[in-house]
């Protein structure tokens, strides 16, 4: 397959040009979307989203229009606009990318949307760890207030917007939509209860709109190119191009752009150069730690929401991580255990206890202590947990253990068996 | 042991305060950045913010103690992080981690005698493309192999003893 037929158009960055520089951006097509949007009504530029058939890139897939809908027409507290720029989805790389490189795409993205659902101030909630990203963002912001893109009246619009950064401070759970809501009030990252969903009861009690940064990125994508030529970069149900990372065992690691759909076989034999030094494939986390492994004959999918949720699995934020046929998978396990863990916020009891005791039963098995009811014991913890916590995050823990221990129980029980990897 | 705000930093927290429509809004940047005029978030920092943004303690307390990154305990002069997530695993994380713990003489969570070099795992630090990874301070480092992590190291050493 010719994977060079296709031209990115999300990640553009190349050495020769500083797209950190507004001028930059201007000179290539930049701002070009913020002012078609400007010149559309808000529900116009709704119904274009919707149109676009865009669906939100942070991992759940949700109709981005549709959410932007859900704003009530009457509220009496103002209305926010967020940014999830909190990547720490194991395997997921993809946002820090336009943070470091190419920000102006998603502050274009925020304006649009902001516009959309009548919102004046905007938070961009950036997760700790990205220092480059945070000092990139706020010179970015700096450089659109300059010009006239943000700050009161803009381009003579009528409409105003203020965007602020907002540093996170190490916690995974703020990922999570109320999570990071609760984060910018100051507060300690732990979920909301749902409903009353943010669109409705949000920041400071204003309705919410929360998306993901490769979303903003999009959206801005969609008044650049136009709502048809988005929609027929993807699928009918799933428009537009999407980014895909690859990490692991791989040839060629890194982020690939490709249409919605592309096949997963095909992300990782095709572009990102098949398997390191010959050695056979074992197994594929398709799209961010908690996403279900997939076996070597189960990857000929297309990788979109609802062709990977068919296969058993998710698509996630579509970081896939590649393992060949020599990784210690009880190894893997462990580090997953040991995430959701250390990453469980503690206010809902299955989640707390139940990732304790799953990484607790890894420590046991990795320290050659296995006990033959271990990865029964292991099941019926992670079960425990799936659909009885307030957020995804007990979902996210117990999934990759359900998946990994029933899909390749034999490696697990031979593991318990020798105390150790065979190889 | 009474402590205040440097004076830039206090223009900072003005400009924070009027980010947000309640007081406790502003409560993790000011966080942050007491942490960078103080070193870490002690008792008396925690206090000192409390005053300052008008919040009660119990409320700066609960905040600080549930971010990994507002440090409770002093950190080195040099904080390694070295990521231990699954794809860095894949790609000899474990020899990193081995190769800062030689170098060094300390493990993982202890500070080198001198308060210079301090090591800590990390959970995914989005760098999996170029993985292994590690974070030190505000920089990331990719693509690691040990050689390079001594080198690093050697390198910083003599940044902080120029200092």
């Amino acid at each position: 397959m010719n994977t060079s037929q296709y031209t990115p158009v999300l990640l553009r960055s190349r050495p020769d040009r500083d797209y950190k520089k507004l001028d930059t951006h201007l000179a290539y097509g930049g701002m070009r979307a913020v002012r078609r949007a400007l010149r559309m009504k808000p529900e116009e530029v709704v119904e274009t989203v919707k149109k676009a058939s865009l669906r939100g890139r942070g991992g759940a897939g949700f109709p981005t229009g549709m959410k932007w809908s859900f704003v009530p027409k009457r509220h009496d507290k103002p209305v926010y606009v967020t940014v999830n720029a909190d990547e720490g989805e194991p395997g997921t790389f993809k946002d820090r990318y336009f943070l470091e490189n190419d920000p102006f795409p998603v502050l274009e993205g925020t304006i649009i949307t902001s516009y959309a659902v009548g919102c004046h101030t905007a938070y961009i909630y950036i997760r700790g760890e990205f220092f480059k990203g945070i000092r990139v963002m706020e010179d970015a912001i700096k450089q659109l207030y300059k010009r006239g893109y943000l700050g009161k009246n803009i381009l003579g619009s009528g409409f105003s917007l203020d965007i602020y950064v907002q540093p996170g401070a190490g916690a995974y759970v703020c990922g999570e939509e109320t999570g990071l809501l609760e984060s910018i009030e100051g507060k300690p990252g732990r979920p909301r209860n749902k409903p009353p969903f943010p669109a409705v009861v949000g920041l400071f009690g204003g309705p919410t709109i929360i998306n993901n940064v490769e979303t903003m990125a999009d959206v801005r994508l969609i008044f650049d190119l136009g709502a048809e030529k988005f929609l027929s970069m993807g699928l009918p149900k799933d428009g537009g191009p999407k980014i895909y990372g690859i990490s692991g065992h791989v040839v060629k690691p890194g982020l690939y752009e490709a249409p919605m759909g592309t096949n997963l076989k095909s992300l990782i034999y095709d572009y990102a150069g098949g398997i390191r030094n010959g050695k056979q494939l074992k197994a594929v986390i398709p799209g961010g730690l908690s996403t279900p492994v997939l076996k070597p004959d189960e990857i000929d999918i297309s990788m979109d929401f609802d062709s990977v949720r068919a296969a058993g699995s998710m698509m996630g934020s579509g970081g896939i991580i590649v393992m060949d046929e020599d990784t210690c998978l009880p190894e893997v396990l462990k580090r997953v255990t040991a995430f959701y863990h250390h990453e469980s916020c503690g206010q809902c009891t299955p989640c707390r206890e139940g990732t304790s005791w799953m990484d607790r039963i890894m420590d046991k098995i990795i320290a050659g202590k296995g006990e033959k009811g271990d990865i029964d014991q292991m099941l019926r913890v992670a079960k425990q947990i799936m659909g009885k916590t307030i957020c995804a995050l007990g979902d996210a823990a117990a999934m990759p253990v359900i998946g990994f221990l029933t899909k390749y129980r034999e490696e697990f029980e031979a593991y318990i068996e020798n105390g150790g990897c065979s190889h | 042991m009474t402590i205040a705000f440097s004076e830039e930093a206090e223009a900072k927290i003005k400009e924070y305060e009027k980010r947000y429509p309640t007081k406790r809004g502003a409560l993790i940047p000011v966080l942050k950045l007491a942490q960078k005029e103080f070193g870490y978030i002690s008792q008396d920092v925690m206090r000192l913010v409390a005053e300052r943004l008008g919040l009660p303690e119990s409320a700066v307390i609960n905040t600080a103690t549930f971010y990994t990154m507002l440090y409770k305990e002093p950190v080195g002069k040099f904080h390694i992080q070295v990521c231990t997530n699954v794809s860095c695993y894949l790609n000899g994380s474990d020899m990193i981690v081995d190769a800062v713990r030689e170098k060094l003489g300390i493990n993982m969570g202890e500070t080198t005698p001198d308060g210079m070099f301090s090591l800590e795992g990390v959970q995914c630090l989005a760098a999996c493309g170029n993985a292994p990874a590690m974070q030190v301070n505000e920089d990331y480092y990719e693509s690691l192999t040990p050689e390079k992590v001594v080198k690093i190291i050697d390198e910083l050493k003599q940044k902080g003893g120029d200092q």
